[in-house]
């Protein structure tokens, strides 16, 4: 009996690299690379026929709606036109990079990849990007923001059909109401914000989170007072900072703003706990739930009367990736195209809030969406995080949320907060 | 019928025996190597390597020795972040398994209700932790969270304490969060423990007239002894990892005073893509879990010895 059960262990033993073997052997035949190698062929050879049967796959972070509707109608439009069939996925933000990093590796990167335009650099640097100019792309007649966030070493990688940015929002009712005005400098946001404080309600909200959100919404105070994010420990970075570190200090601005990203701030403001806020268009729709809700957008304070405000240029940039498969890669490019004609970047800026980024269009859209001036204004001007530093920014904007941190929460002198951050 | 009939043992039963054990112990060996030493066999060379983003396109991490290692301890907040860890981890401990045990013992007592009561217990450990995180972070809102609003109510402070924004308490209040969702983990394993300890025991140091407190430290603690240090070597490995829960609460900030090796490890390797210092980073918490884990099986060897 012993014996017998002990054989039977032994034949177990000797069975099990059988079986594992089995088991490798099926993950090979069925994995999926081999069907998208083989649908990869079929799909050439479709294309020489005439690339009706040719599926481009997209990746993009429109996970929530409407916005998932928006690109998939569109991507599907542009898709019908160039004669292919889109198949999208849509991953979330935060996951976007790590998952086109595993792509990258894995060699099964999408046709048409979507970024947040700061992380092109870093992706455009690792080589996976296809020059856009091997297509005939060019971004003459976009924003120089634009064009700058999607060029890494004088090619342009991306195009950017929209982009948004951030400005000052206010409560028309409140400011009446407390007969302030609406404020264009330092000073007088200082003074507004102090003014507009009344029991549970805050001057003004923002976000100085310890993450980029928070390096995003102080980069108009820094870069509007001549701050540059390639060495903070400057008198100009210093004071944008101390403008942030006085709103706190006053007890204009919560002392939470450290740990408020900006759909907090939203939250704040249409609370009645905060009568300004600096935000972005995305929050219209959500501002739209509360019709009672009076407010209006105006482009964020400057150090001085006469200088110009230099605000963070946002949106996504879509960008090819490099398969190898020229077919494939050819009609990603069709549909990038697509993705920026005069109308389409009209109708996807107006249904999304946001801007388009070529100039010829910029009048009309202004005429169709009033609500949009002050943003298209703010853009034109809007700089790239990674114009200065490309694939150095990730470092730089780590440093500046630190500083925020160290000065607004741990009380330490704005000054010396960045000397220090620019040390580390 | 040839292969139960050898004519010829080719095994000795002895060497028939080893193979046996063997081939008991391969399917977990196999599993382990390729769950877990495969993963920490790349993490550590990964952490002696420059891996950027550019090295998942071309494969190309070159070799930079201790590089990532000098890196991640010359960070001007290490020492802080260390010492948040090891703060976090103890304070998260201590009141977890008190609390935990104060609970189990509760309960062992028979009541009505108490078994639903018990299930109750279990909801802060079956909610989604990020769920559970985004809750208590408008909990402990300074102006509108409803912590601040009963301490206001209850108490002379005019104004809460700014939890989650202020740099003394940032590291608290993720302990705190820590504790709550760690409490039904300790109570149903010590509740579990005492279950198993006989009831004869119990009755006989009845009869004998020992005191509550006697009854616990003569009975209850000793047998509950081999519970405790399994509780307490998990909680510590569950503990020292954190990440979702201080990420949902404070992102590790303000200024780095809720900052942990996990999350520094995590703000490497998915915010800054310096994935060699991220790696480092996590070789650095592994090292740390190691010796917590050496630790406490060397007291729960000189347990068992005694």
């Amino acid at each position: 009996m012993k014996v017998q059960s002990a054989r039977k262990s032994v034949a177990i033993v000797l069975a099990l690299p059988l079986v594992l073997a089995a088991c490798g052997g099926t993950d090979d035949t069925g994995s999926t690379g081999q069907d998208e190698a083989s649908s990869d062929s079929s799909g050439e050879q479709a294309g020489e026929e005439g690339s009706e049967a040719l599926t481009l796959n997209v990746m993009d972070y429109y996970t929530a709606e409407p916005d998932n509707t928006f690109y998939q109608e569109l991507l599907d439009e542009c898709g019908a036109s160039v004669g292919v069939s889109i198949s999208r996925e849509a991953v979330p933000g935060d996951q976007i990079v790590q998952r086109a990093l595993q792509q990258a590796s894995a060699g099964t990167l999408p046709d048409l990849l979507m970024l947040d335009n700061p992380n092109l650099m870093e992706i455009a640097a690792t080589g996976a990007l296809t020059p856009l100019s091997e297509f005939g792309i060019s971004a003459d007649g976009f924003l120089p923001g634009v064009v700058d966030a999607s060029t890494y070493e004088g090619e342009l990688y991306g195009l950017q059909p929209i982009t948004n940015s951030i400005a000052l929002f206010y409560n028309e009712d409140v400011l009446a109401e407390e007969g302030v005005e609406v404020p264009q400098t330092w000073d007088e946001l200082r003074s507004a914000a102090e003014e507009l404080t009344d029991g549970d309600r805050y001057g003004i909200a923002f976000s100085a989170k310890a993450d980029f959100e928070g390096t995003w919404q102080f980069l108009p105070f820094m870069w509007s007072n001549g701050g540059n994010e390639d060495n903070i420990n400057t008198p100009e970075v210093a004071e944008a900072l101390q403008l942030w570190a006085d709103l706190v200090a006053s007890g204009a601005a919560s002392e939470s703003v450290v740990t408020w990203g900006q759909a907090d701030v939203n939250e704040q403001f249409m609370a009645g706990q905060a009568a300004m806020m600096i935000n972005g268009p995305w929050q219209f729709p959500v501002l739209a739930e509360d019709p009672s809700l009076n407010y209006e957008v105006v482009p964020i304070p400057t150090p001085n009367t006469g200088t110009s405000v230099v605000s963070p240029l946002g949106g996504e940039t879509w960008t090819v990736p490099d398969t190898g498969d020229e077919a494939r890669m050819a009609a990603a490019a069709e549909i990038l195209k697509c993705m920026n004609e005069d109308e389409v970047q009209l109708d996807l800026a107006t249904k999304r809030q946001t801007v388009p980024t070529k100039l010829s269009v910029l009048d009309e859209f202004v005429e169709l969406n009033p609500n949009m001036e002050g943003f298209t204004e703010v853009v034109q001007t809007a700089r790239a995080r990674t114009g200065l530093l490309g694939t150095e920014w990730p470092a730089a904007g780590a440093r500046i949320y630190e500083a925020l941190g160290q000065s607004l929460a741990g009380g330490v002198d704005p000054a010396e907060a960045l000397a220090q951050a620019q040390g580390s | 019928m040839g292969a139960v009939t050898p004519a010829k043992p080719r095994f000795t039963p002895n060497r028939r025996t080893t193979l046996v054990q063997l081939g008991f112990v391969l399917p977990a060996f196999v599993y382990v190597m390729l769950f877990f030493g495969y993963p920490l066999i790349n993490n550590l060379n990964m952490g002696f390597r420059d891996y950027t983003t550019r090295s998942f396109f071309t494969g190309e991490a070159p070799w930079v020795g201790l590089d990532n290692y000098q890196a991640v301890i010359g960070f001007q907040y290490f020492e802080r972040i260390v010492f948040n860890t090891l703060w976090f981890t103890a304070l998260s401990i201590v009141g977890q398994f008190t609390l935990g045990l104060l609970i189990a013992l509760y309960f062992r007592r028979q009541f009505p209700g108490s078994q639903s009561l018990r299930g109750v217990l279990l909801i802060s450990w079956l909610i989604p932790l990020i769920a559970s995180t985004a809750v208590w972070r408008w909990m402990l809102d300074k102006d509108n969270g409803v912590i601040n609003q009963i301490l206001e109510s209850v108490t002379p402070l005019s104004s809460g304490p700014s939890w989650l924004s202020s740099t003394s308490l940032a590291l608290v209040a993720c302990v705190l969060v820590n504790i709550w969702i760690g409490i039904p983990f300790n109570a149903a394993l010590l509740y579990a423990g005492l279950q198993d300890i006989p009831k004869e025991v119990y009755e006989a140091s009845t009869v004998d007239g020992a005191s509550s407190l006697q009854t616990f430290t003569k009975i209850t603690w000793p047998l509950l002894r081999p519970t405790v240090t399994v509780v307490l070597v998990l909680g510590v490995v569950y503990t020292v990892k954190v990440l979702d829960i201080i990420l949902g609460l404070t992102g590790g900030g303000p200024a780095y005073a809720s900052q942990t090796l996990a999350t520094q490890a995590y703000q490497f390797s998915f915010e800054q893509f310096e994935f060699g210092q991220g790696a480092a980073t996590g070789n650095l918490l592994m090292l740390v879990t190691l010796f917590f884990a050496v630790v406490y099986l060397r007291l729960n060897r000189r347990s068992v010895d005694e």
